[in-house]
């Protein structure tokens, strides 16, 4: 599945990424010798054989229902780029 | 069941929606982190490490909101999954610091279930709900701080919260709004949503195409998202429903498309279209292992789960004799279904659900009270039918008596007594009224005796008002008969 | 003793006991060490007045006897873990300035131990690398380098060099695909990356969460135990963390290998290995022989796969992760004239192009369409992966293969450059273990013909570091590497 220059344009807007119209090429090749190589998973027989996503085999742990965060706020926002009144700042978002 | 039709000079048309709704979890901590689940704090107060999304930070699964959700998933006539897998829904938005949101895909907590409503006619119809799943709520941004800047507020971000997906069983807005006010009852009754449409705790998007009667194709649908009320759904899908009409009818497609309600115009206005951005990229979350319930533990929520709605109109209805339709209006709310309860304990429950629904509701609603602010206690609600059964007083005096017990949340027995309101049982008294109504009447006496009966309520009426309404009408009847 | 820096942690810490030396001296040294060093670039945070202050209170510590298991031991951290009040990045423009309020539960183990921190590690940026080439910083110089500079190894090549170079006593890394264990094999050092679940990923920055784990590298095996004794351990803020005992896995050191069956996957031989490297596994081969351990030969198929399926899980994971690199609450903001434009402006320039390559792909494998091909794909295949090992293991107790195919390669070499898969091919020998989840060990056996480090790599059962640290120990005995 080679992908074109028009793919790579949206692949990168889904990740908030720039790609320069120069650089567009060499972006798609690279990507492309990437996807060639990973397609070599096509030759292995993977019929019946349950995806592994985690080889963690322990039961998922859940938490008790009690406050041990919160009121912090100065912590949270020490690092903000932008903030005020207590807020984190953004340009306006419109609906 | 009554057809809501969209019916125009070149056709009929019928309403499918489905709708998705998102409820906010009580509980008292957040879904992934120890945050408070609290609003109403100072912007970022109630924020932790995991919700602002800092680097390094992962996700631990709160207990309380798996509960939660199960027991609504039992409440919905659900069944519980005891395999369930988390996966990150993947968008870049303000309100999202993770960047993705933490969700159920593939396999949420709880699986297909219905959901019973009544309808006005009488009706009732099942409702299919097809999925129940937990995920994070998102961040609140606030738009009007600034003209050229938004302001994000993280208290909200990471709140539990359950979305609940129907089946496209909708035909009509009063399917809809009868669904979300029965599905509101039952998350009121197990308390895991306070179901406050108004206050954000409980949000509804719907889906919604048409089709011309008869077929059963499903055309492309519209979403309108977040109406913040019942009366709003109903609107939003009526109004959107006519839009889409209208434009297959002057030739046009319906594209895939969001839309929001705009309140002020009671219509659905255009957000977007379908976009690429809507590739969520679902995938399994790393950060937690799957989530596996023991049959124990759902069984324990089971045992533990109070008599719903369903359980307790149909309790109403065979037990007690009451109609579905009031037994379905009572058993909407809880408190009222409990006050009801009170009241109706040894007493005839037909009697006790007219009074409740009649005066008592109407009371409410004048003075704007909620029924556990009533100033008529149950007792006193008892006391007053009780002196109606055993004829110490008639209805209409047991009305006058209600107004002062709902001024006053006084005794109903001590008023009567302290007003002299007790019903004139004595024969010889009411006999001398209809003596004194006969003799100043002789036209009516003989229009009566001439065949004229139906002027009997009037001889009736005009006792009754010179007993100053104490007479008891049924004697007042037979000795009328008796002397005319 | 002329260079305290020499010393083992185990040795430092039994001088410190017997008040041989002091902290604070020993701090003095490595800073000394640090400041004759800077050529390396190991380093891109200095905190070497709060360690001299730590080592006043270590001192103290000794004094008082109430000295703890690492106490005045001065070590590095990695850039990805968080460090409260201490400068992370990542190596990554886009969290410049970033300084965490909190801790990473492995640092906080270290700092509860009585270590000290020298600093911050150069390392890949975000950990993505295998040749310490992509750090914001600039690339760390390999201390064994001779004419020309050459590379560390990567993603935790500041760790490695830093170690090698006597810069710390010991120091934290974290491992994906290879980044403990191919850094410590190019730098003449060892480091072990422990079975995943061991360490707790709490604070580390993530890159592929369901492949990272931290580990150390250090010296010798014995100080690697040490080590990892007071980094593992359940954490309740990672979901993923085990609860499983953690042995003393000092215990481990020095026990005989009689009897016990060692690996050799043929798939670890193709045609065309490096014969340096065959040599020096084979020479690994012979010491344990010489030991009493029994050598049996495995398969491990679906070894050929093993890089196109972390090079498409790892991305996918790592897409999602670094999201949260937005501009908004921490890091580098490039404005833009609308929030669209302010995340792709900040993340454009924030980050470096191996890791928007990975970021795309990742994007690309698990967008809508191409999911089952890619991913889903992936992950089946990953657990044939994990298949093999469960197999291999029911006929041996341990596995040895080489580390890296190559020996260390020069900065800005060209074959590397102009095709990144050739440079992901070093990780062929490393990456099996992290999609299988396994415990394994780097250790150098031998030097090159160049006069460079090869290193040896251990792969045990889950669970099992123990057997690795005894066979390990064995090996580095038998060995007899000469560090520089």
């Amino acid at each position: 599945m080679a992908v074109d220059n028009e793919t790579v344009k949206k692949i990168a807007l889904l990740a908030k990424l720039r790609v320069d119209n120069e650089k567009l090429d060499d972006t798609k090749s690279e990507f492309n010798k990437i996807l060639n190589w990973v397609e070599e998973l096509g030759e292995v027989n993977t019929d019946n054989i349950e995806p592994l996503s985690s080889v963690n085999d322990e039961a998922l742990t859940l938490r008790k229902d009690i406050v041990t965060a919160g009121h912090i706020s100065l912590d949270i926002l020490k690092n903000a780029p932008e903030q005020e009144f207590g807020y984190f700042v953004v340009p306006k978002v419109v609906e | 069941m009554s057809e809501y039709i969209i019916e125009t000079e070149k056709g009929k048309w019928e309403i499918v929606c489905g709708l998705e709704i998102h409820c906010q979890i009580i509980s008292k901590s957040k879904i992934f982190s120890g945050a408070p689940a609290e609003f109403g704090d100072d912007a970022n107060e109630n924020v932790s490490f995991v919700d602002a999304a800092m680097p390094g930070m992962l996700p631990t699964l709160n207990e309380e909101c798996v509960h939660q959700a199960i027991k609504t998933g039992l409440g919905l006539n659900a069944v519980i999954n005891k395999y369930s897998v988390f996966s990150r829904k993947n968008y870049f938005y303000a309100d999202s610091p993770q960047g993705y949101q933490i969700t159920q895909f593939e396999y949420p907590i709880v699986g297909e279930g219905k959901i019973t409503i009544d309808l006005s006619d009488g009706t009732s119809k099942d409702i299919r709900i097809e999925r129940l799943h937990i995920e994070q709520d998102a961040a609140k941004s606030i738009h009007d701080l600034n003209p050229t800047k938004s302001f994000i507020d993280f208290n909200r971000c990471g709140v539990g919260l359950m979305e609940i997906v129907t089946k496209p069983d909708f035909r009509s807005p009063e399917e809809v709004g009868a669904f979300l006010r029965k599905l509101r009852s039952i998350l009121r009754y197990l308390g895991t949503c306070d179901g406050n449409m108004d206050e954000g705790s409980m949000r509804c998007d719907a889906s919604i195409s048409v089709r011309p009667l008869g077929s059963s194709e499903l055309r492309q649908r519209a979403e309108v998202k977040n109406v913040n009320s019942v009366k709003f759904a109903m609107q939003a899908i009526e109004s959107e429903a006519h839009r889409q009409v209208d434009i297959y009818e002057s030739g046009g497609t319906i594209l895939q498309q969001t839309c929001r309600f705009d309140p002020s115009t009671g219509g659905t206005k255009f957000l977007r279209f379908k976009e690429f951005s809507d590739d969520y990229r679902y995938f399994p979350e790393p950060d937690l292992p799957p989530l596996i319930l023991s049959d124990e533990l759902i069984n324990k929520i089971k045992d533990e789960l109070i008599e719903l709605p369903d359980a307790k109109k149909s309790r109403f209805v065979n037990d007690l004799g009451l109609t579905p339709y009031d037994a379905s209006v009572i058993c909407e709310n809880k408190e009222v279904a409990d006050f009801f309860e009170k009241v109706a304990c040894g007493r005839d429950a037909k009697k006790v659900a007219n009074w409740l629904m009649g005066d008592f509701f109407a009371m409410l609603k004048k003075r704007n009270l909620d029924i556990s602010q009533s100033p008529v206690s149950p007792e006193n609600l008892g006391k007053l039918v009780d002196l109606i059964s055993h004829e110490v007083i008639s209805g209409k005096i047991a009305k006058d008596v209600f107004e002062i017990m709902a001024e006053t949340s006084e005794n109903p027995e001590k008023i009567v007594e302290e007003k002299g309101l007790k019903q004139v049982t004595d024969t010889s008294a009411i006999e001398a009224i209809i003596d004194a109504v006969i003799a100043s009447n002789p036209d009516n006496v003989a229009s009566y005796r001439a065949g004229k009966v139906n002027l009997l309520g009037w001889f009736v009426g005009q006792v009754i008002k010179q007993s100053q309404g104490k007479a008891n009408p049924a004697l007042v009847n037979k000795l009328l008969k008796e002397k005319l | 003793m002329t260079d305290l820096t020499e010393l083992t942690v185990a040795d430092a810490l039994s001088k410190l006991k017997e008040k041989e030396i002091s902290p604070v001296e020993l701090t003095q040294a490595y800073i000394q060490k640090l400041d004759n060093n800077k050529k390396y670039n190991a380093f891109v945070t200095l905190v070497a007045e709060q360690a001299l202050k730590n080592a006043y209170i270590a001192e103290q510590n000794y004094l008082n006897k109430v000295n703890r298991p690492l106490e005045g031991i001065p070590v590095g951290i990695k850039d990805l873990f968080c460090t409260k009040g201490i400068k992370t990045t990542a190596c990554s423009h886009i969290l410049d300035g970033f300084i965490p309020q909190y801790e990473s539960t492995v640092t906080q183990n270290l700092l509860d131990d009585g270590a000290l921190f020298l600093g911050k590690l150069n390392m890949d940026e975000f950990a993505m690398g295998g040749s310490n080439e992509t750090s914001y910083y600039g690339p760390v110089v390999n201390p064994w380098s001779k004419d020309k500079p050459l590379v560390a190894g990567g993603s935790s090549g500041g760790s490695a060099a830093a170690v090698a170079a006597k810069m710390c006593a010991a120091a934290t890394a974290s491992d994906t695909g290879g980044s403990i264990r191919e850094p410590a094999a190019f730098c003449g050092v060892t480091g072990i990356k422990p079975t995943y679940g061991r360490c707790s990923r709490y604070g580390i920055i993530a890159f592929a969460s369901s492949l990272d784990q931290a580990g150390p590298i250090c010296k010798d095996v014995t100080d690697c135990a040490i080590l990892l004794n007071s980094m593992a351990g359940y954490d309740p803020k990672d979901s993923t963390s085990s609860k499983r005992d953690v042995p003393d896995f000092s215990s481990f050191i020095g026990q005989d290998i009689k009897g016990l069956k060692i690996g050799i996957p043929e798939e670890y031989r193709p045609e065309g290995l490096n014969p340096e490297v065959a040599s020096c596994w084979d020479k690994a081969i012979q010491i344990l022989k010489e030991c009493g351990a029994e050598i049996v030969h495995i398969n491990l198929p679906h070894t050929k796969y093993a890089l196109p399926t972390y090079y498409v899980i790892a991305p996918a994971e790592a897409s999602s992760n670094l999201a949260r690199y937005d501009g908004i609450r921490y890091g580098l903001r490039v404005e833009g004239n609308n929030l669209d434009n302010l995340y792709i402006n900040t993340r454009t320039a924030g980050f470096g192009a191996e890791v928007k390559r990975r970021i795309l792909i990742g994007t690309y494998v698990l967008s809508a369409g191409y999911y089952d091909a890619y991913y889903l794909k992936a992950q089946k295949v990953r657990r044939l992966i994990k298949n093999d090992f469960d197999n291999a293991f029911q006929n041996c107790d341990v596995i040895l293969t080489p580390t890296s195919p190559v020996e260390p390669f020069a900065i800005g070499d060209t074959k590397m450059l102009e095709n990144p898969i050739n440079m992901y091919l070093n990780d062929v020998f490393t990456v099996s273990v992290n999609l299988a989840g396994l415990p394994a060990m780097s250790l150098p056996i031998g030097l090159s013909q160049n006069g460079l480090p090869l290193g040896m790599q251990l792969i045990g059962r889950a669970f099992d570091e123990g057997t690795i640290f005894k066979t390990a120990y064995q090996l580095e005995r038998g060995a007899n590497f000469v560090r520089i």
